[in-house]
Parts: structure tokens; C-alpha cells; sequence
């Protein structure tokens, strides 16, 4: 049976100072270098208890998927992480990762897609952590940049205007936006929603190729077919509470009902 | 009367006429490209805003001063222009209210706190001049503070280019990959506000705005590439102060008026003709 929180979870426990924003300002020893633990964690948004007791690790590496229905607080959650939303008990450490080891890709967008910029560029903004604000991008990160856009099949499209690009061909830009900021952890919020399948399974693809890199990656997905193909851990919010394992051990029809409801037939039938 | 002569003679002639000149032409390669980035940003009205609230700032340095003094009135602007920037940017933070909106309650309050302080003190000339500028009126002095703002200005906007653009694009990547994109934010607002403060003494507070704002929508009706906008923007104004100079001369118009004009002529004209404008039919074109 699978317990509620913390199942594969021995990591240390740390004592750690946060400050008001929840960032991790203290560093930590050598032997949990790079794991994200949630400890207790509690988050409340406009007054409402989101979830709460929330207890487990991402550690370096990891695979972790995000699910529970709509509304359940699976954005809170990678928000809480990564320090954009103050947690109303508990703590998070982040085991000295700093906001620079962190590629997030938003899921409500505020990305003003008008804005005169070319794909290109938009791409080398990924890298500015390498670059500096000020510097000009020399050859090895205009390759670079090249090179991720030929990843994700934009080869064609590097002069176009990000205004021109299609809603699929401009997640694709995010995703090789993300590849050049090299971060060791990578936060997506679903990351394939009104993308078609080949697209979704390109990039798919390439978030496996970050994990066997050995970056960590934690993703809200709605998928459950996906997350029991490639995703090893999951979280899955329901009623406040966060399950969080193996995901053979916590995507079980039981389960499944109780945080999406319908009939237990239904998450049986599913493919897996 | 050859054509050359109608171009020629009246800078040839008259002193005041040149100063006017390189001001209309410092201006607007000041606050064209400033003007693009505040349209992108969807901040006109935020523009709008802060040229009437360095109105109170310029006035109390009227009334420092005892007298139309640039430097006063310069600094005083400067200051109430910040101000009025960050007090909006707090209220929009605390409250609901979008920063525009907030921008706009400022922005007659303002207003009407500095004709209250001019006509207190100063004669209706005086108000007459802090609200629409003495462009035939310029003197060196003022000339160098103009210079010095459009230099300090392009140059401020080469070095934050590309944060700045980072920032307008999407200030949420910028934030959570550890980048503070409201440093930019801020050191551009203070670009806004030191060429309204260049372009009030030749224009006035009300029509400063104008220098910036319609080279820019025109230059966006010709150009979808942020750097050619800006130069296209640049260019505009710069253009619009010969014309408008030239048109106020010899059909004896006033000239800050007309060199506004002639920008709001030429924004027509490229609405009527440029490719994104009208000619391109129902596709709504997208301006803030
Ligand atoms: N800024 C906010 N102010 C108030 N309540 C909020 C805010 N953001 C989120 N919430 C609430 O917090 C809860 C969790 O929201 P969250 O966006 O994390 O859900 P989600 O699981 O990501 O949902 P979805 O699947 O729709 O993306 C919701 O009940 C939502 O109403
Ligand atoms: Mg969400």
C-alpha cells in the first residue's frame, strides 16, 4: 500500500533558514547537493488551504510528474518550489541549488508575443546566465543556439518574428529557450497542452534526453498514459494532501478514482 | 523664391530658427526610440501620465527659482516625474488596479496642481510657456541639457537593450532565472522622464508626449524589427522638426504646434500607405 507522503524518501532532514519568499539562503551538506525537499509544506492562496503536509524530495536526477485535477494546486506547487509563492507552514530547502539552476516554462503565459523580437533572439535570451546581460553572444553560443533550434525542428523559422510562429512552433521556441539555459533543474507545467502528437512527442523526447543528462525534471501533466511511460515518480494532488511515490504504486485505479473521480472501471481500462 | 531658398534662408537668417532646429532634431532622436519601447510595453498612457505629472516638479522649481530658470525647473521635473512612477507602481502593486489606471488618477491631479502653482506666482505668460514650450525661444544652455539627455538617453538604452527587451518579452523568465528585470523597469521609466524634461522647454509639458508617441506609432506601421523601428522613430521626429519649422515660418504658425503636426501628418499618412496600416485591410493592427 502506499503511505501518503515521503514514500522513497530518506533523505536528510536539514535545519535551515528561508526567508520571507521561502528561497533557501543557506547551504547545505555535499550529501543532498541538488535535492528539492519539501518538508511539511503547506501553501495557501487567497485565503484557502491548497494542500497541505506535504512532505518528500526530488532529488538530483529525478523524474517526477505532477498530477490531481484542475484547481488541485499543481502550479502552487512548482511555484512553491521554486520560491514564487511563500508557503504558509513547512519548509523547502533546495539543497543549494540557486534561482539560476532552475528552467521553468509557465503554464498561464504572460509572453507578449507581439513584441518585435526574432526567434533567434528570443533563443539567445535563454543563455544570458552564460552571456551576461551586456555581452554579445559569440560563436559557440550562436551555435549553440543553432543547434537547439535545430533540436526541436525550428531550423527554418530563426529570422521569422516570434509574432509569426504557430502556438506549437512557438512551444517549441520555449523548449529551445530552456535547452540553452543549461539549468540542472527543469520545471514544466504542462508543457504539451493544444500541442498535436507529433509535436508532444518531440518534445517528450527531449525532456527525456534532459533526465538521461542527469538533470532533475518535475512536470504537471494531465496525461496518465504519459506519465506511466516515461515519468518514474509522481505526485498526485487530491483533497489538500499530495501522494507521492513510484508511479506504478500510486497511478492504481483505486487511487486514480478517488483524485479524478468517474468509476474505477474507467482508470482500469486505461492503458498502462 | 527657389525651393532651395525656402529650406535654406530662414536658418540661414535667423539664429533662433537653427537653435530651434538641432532642439526639434536632439529631441526626437531622444524620444523616438524611448517612444517605441513605452508602445511596445503597452505604456502610453503611462507616457501621457508623466509628462503632466512633471508639470507640479517643474513649477515648484518656477517658483524656487522666481522665474523661468531650465535647471530648476529641469530637476523639478525630474523628481516629481520619479515620484509620480513610483508612487503609481506601488499603488498598482497593492491595489488591483491596473498601472495604467492608477497612472491616470495621478495624472490630472497633477495637472491641475501645476497650473495652480504657476498661476499663483507666475503672469499667464509664464503658464503659457510651462505648458506649451518656447521652441523659437531656446538658448544654448538649454541646447547642451538637450544633448546631454538624447546622449544619455541612447546610450542608457544600447547598454540595458537586451534585458530590457528580456523584460518586455517575458518578465517571468527573466525573474525566475534569477534576473532582476525591475532594475531595468525602473532605469527606463527614468528614461521616459528625462526626455519629457528635455522636451518641456520646447514644447511644454502637454505636448513633449507628442514627440514621443506619434514617431513611434508611425515608425511601428513600417517596421516589424525592434531596431529599425526605433531609428525609423528617431528619424520621424527628427524630420517632423525640420517640416514643422519650416511650415511654421513661412505661413507665420506656431512652431511647437506645427512640428507636432507634422508628426501626426505623417502618422496619417503612413497609416494610409505603409503596409500595416489601413491598406492592410480589417487585420487589426495592435497598439496599445
Ligand atoms: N493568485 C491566486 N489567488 C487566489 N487563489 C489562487 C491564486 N492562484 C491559485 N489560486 C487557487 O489555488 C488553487 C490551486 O491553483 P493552481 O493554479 O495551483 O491549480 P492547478 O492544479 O495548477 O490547476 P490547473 O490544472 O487548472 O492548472 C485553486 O483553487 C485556485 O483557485
Ligand atoms: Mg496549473
Amino acid at each position: 500500500m502506499v503511505a501518503a507522503a515521503g514514500l522513497h524518501d530518506s533523505a536528510v532532514r536539514h535545519i535551515m533558514g528561508t526567508d520571507r519568499m521561502g528561497r533557501l539562503h543557506t547551504m547545505i551538506p555535499d550529501t543532498t547537493a541538488g535535492t528539492i525537499r519539501l518538508e511539511d509544506a503547506g501553501a495557501i492562496m487567497g485565503g484557502q488551504t491548497v494542500w497541505r503536509h506535504v512532505t518528500g524530495s526530488f532529488r538530483p536526477g529525478s523524474m517526477t510528474a505532477i498530477a490531481g485535477a484542475n484547481g488541485t494546486g499543481k502550479s502552487t506547487l512548482l511555484r512553491a518550489i521554486l520560491g514564487e509563492v511563500p508557503l504558509a507552514h513547512g519548509t523547502v530547502t533546495r539543497g543549494g541549488l540557486g534561482p539560476r539552476d532552475f528552467g521553468y516554462l509557465p503554464q498561464a503565459r504572460i509572453i507578449d508575443r507581439g513584441f518585435p523580437i526574432s526567434v533567434t533572439d528570443m533563443v539567445l535570451g535563454g543563455a544570458w546566465q552564460q552571456t551576461g546581460l551586456f555581452g554579445r553572444a559569440d560563436r559557440t553560443v550562436r551555435l549553440r543556439a543553432a543547434n537547439a533550434l535545430h533540436r526541436v525542428n525550428l531550423d527554418g523559422q530563426a529570422q521569422r518574428m516570434i509574432a509569426a510562429l504557430s502556438a506549437g512552433q512557438f512551444q517549441r521556441l520555449l523548449f529551445a529557450r530552456l535547452l540553452m539555459t543549461d539549468a540542472r533543474v527543469i520545471v514544466l507545467d504542462e508543457p504539451f497542452t493544444a500541442l498535436d502528437a507529433p509535436t508532444t512527442q518531440d518534445l517528450l523526447e527531449l525532456v527525456c534526453e534532459w533526465h538521461t543528462q542527469g538533470r532533475t525534471i518535475i512536470a504537471v501533466l494531465h496525461d496518465i498514459h504519459q506519465i506511466r511511460t516515461c515519468f518514474p515518480d509522481v505526485v498526485l494532488l487530491h483533497d489538500g494532501q499530495a501522494t507521492w511515490g513510484r508511479t506504478p504504486d500510486i497511478l492504481t485505479p483505486v487511487i486514480l478514482q478517488r483524485a479524478y473521480g468517474g468509476t474505477r472501471d474507467r482508470w482500469a481500462d486505461m492503458p498502462s | 523664391m527657389s525651393i532651395l531658398s525656402v529650406l535654406w534662408d530662414p536658418f540661414a537668417s535667423f539664429g533662433f530658427m537653427r537653435r530651434a532646429l538641432v532642439a526639434s532634431m536632439t529631441l526626437g532622436m531622444g524620444a523616438g526610440p524611448v517612444g517605441v519601447m513605452l508602445q511596445l510595453r503597452r505604456m502610453s498612457l503611462i507616457g501621457d501620465a508623466m509628462s503632466h505629472a512633471i508639470l507640479p516638479g517643474a513649477a515648484v522649481g518656477f517658483l524656487l527659482a522666481g522665474g523661468l530658470s531650465l535647471t530648476a525647473m529641469g530637476l523639478g521635473g525630474i523628481v516629481a516625474g520619479l515620484g509620480v512612477a513610483l508612487l503609481a507602481g506601488l499603488v498598482s502593486r497593492r491595489t488591483q488596479l491596473a498601472e495604467d489606471a492608477s497612472f491616470a488618477s495621478f495624472y490630472l491631479t497633477s495637472l491641475a496642481l501645476g497650473v495652480l502653482i504657476v498661476s499663483a506666482r507666475g503672469s499667464n505668460i509664464d503658464l503659457l510657456h510651462v505648458l506649451f514650450g518656447t521652441i523659437l525661444g531656446i538658448d544654448a544652455s538649454a541646447l547642451c541639457l538637450m544633448g546631454g539627455i538624447t546622449t544619455l538617453s541612447i546610450a542608457l538604452l544600447s547598454i540595458i537593450w537586451r534585458p530590457l527587451v528580456m523584460e518586455c518579452v517575458d518578465p517571468g523568465f527573466m525573474r525566475m532565472t534569477g534576473g532582476r528585470g525591475g532594475i531595468y523597469h525602473m532605469v527606463f521609466l527614468f528614461l521616459v522622464v528625462i526626455n519629457l524634461v528635455a522636451g518641456f522647454e520646447a514644447l511644454g509639458t502637454l505636448m513633449s508626449v507628442g514627440m514621443m508617441m506619434v514617431p513611434a506609432a508611425t515608425a511601428r506601421l513600417w517596421t516589424r524589427r525592434l531596431l529599425p523601428m526605433m531609428v525609423l522613430s528617431a528619424a520621424t521626429g527628427m524630420a517632423a522638426g525640420l517640416i514643422g519649422l519650416l511650415v511654421s515660418y513661412h505661413y507665420g504658425l506656431a512652431a511647437g504646434p506645427s512640428i507636432i503636426l507634422t508628426c501626426s501628418v505623417l502618422y496619417i499618412l503612413s497609416l494610409v500607405v505603409s503596409p500595416a496600416g489601413l491598406r492592410a485591410g480589417r487585420h487589426v493592427h495592435e497598439t496599445s
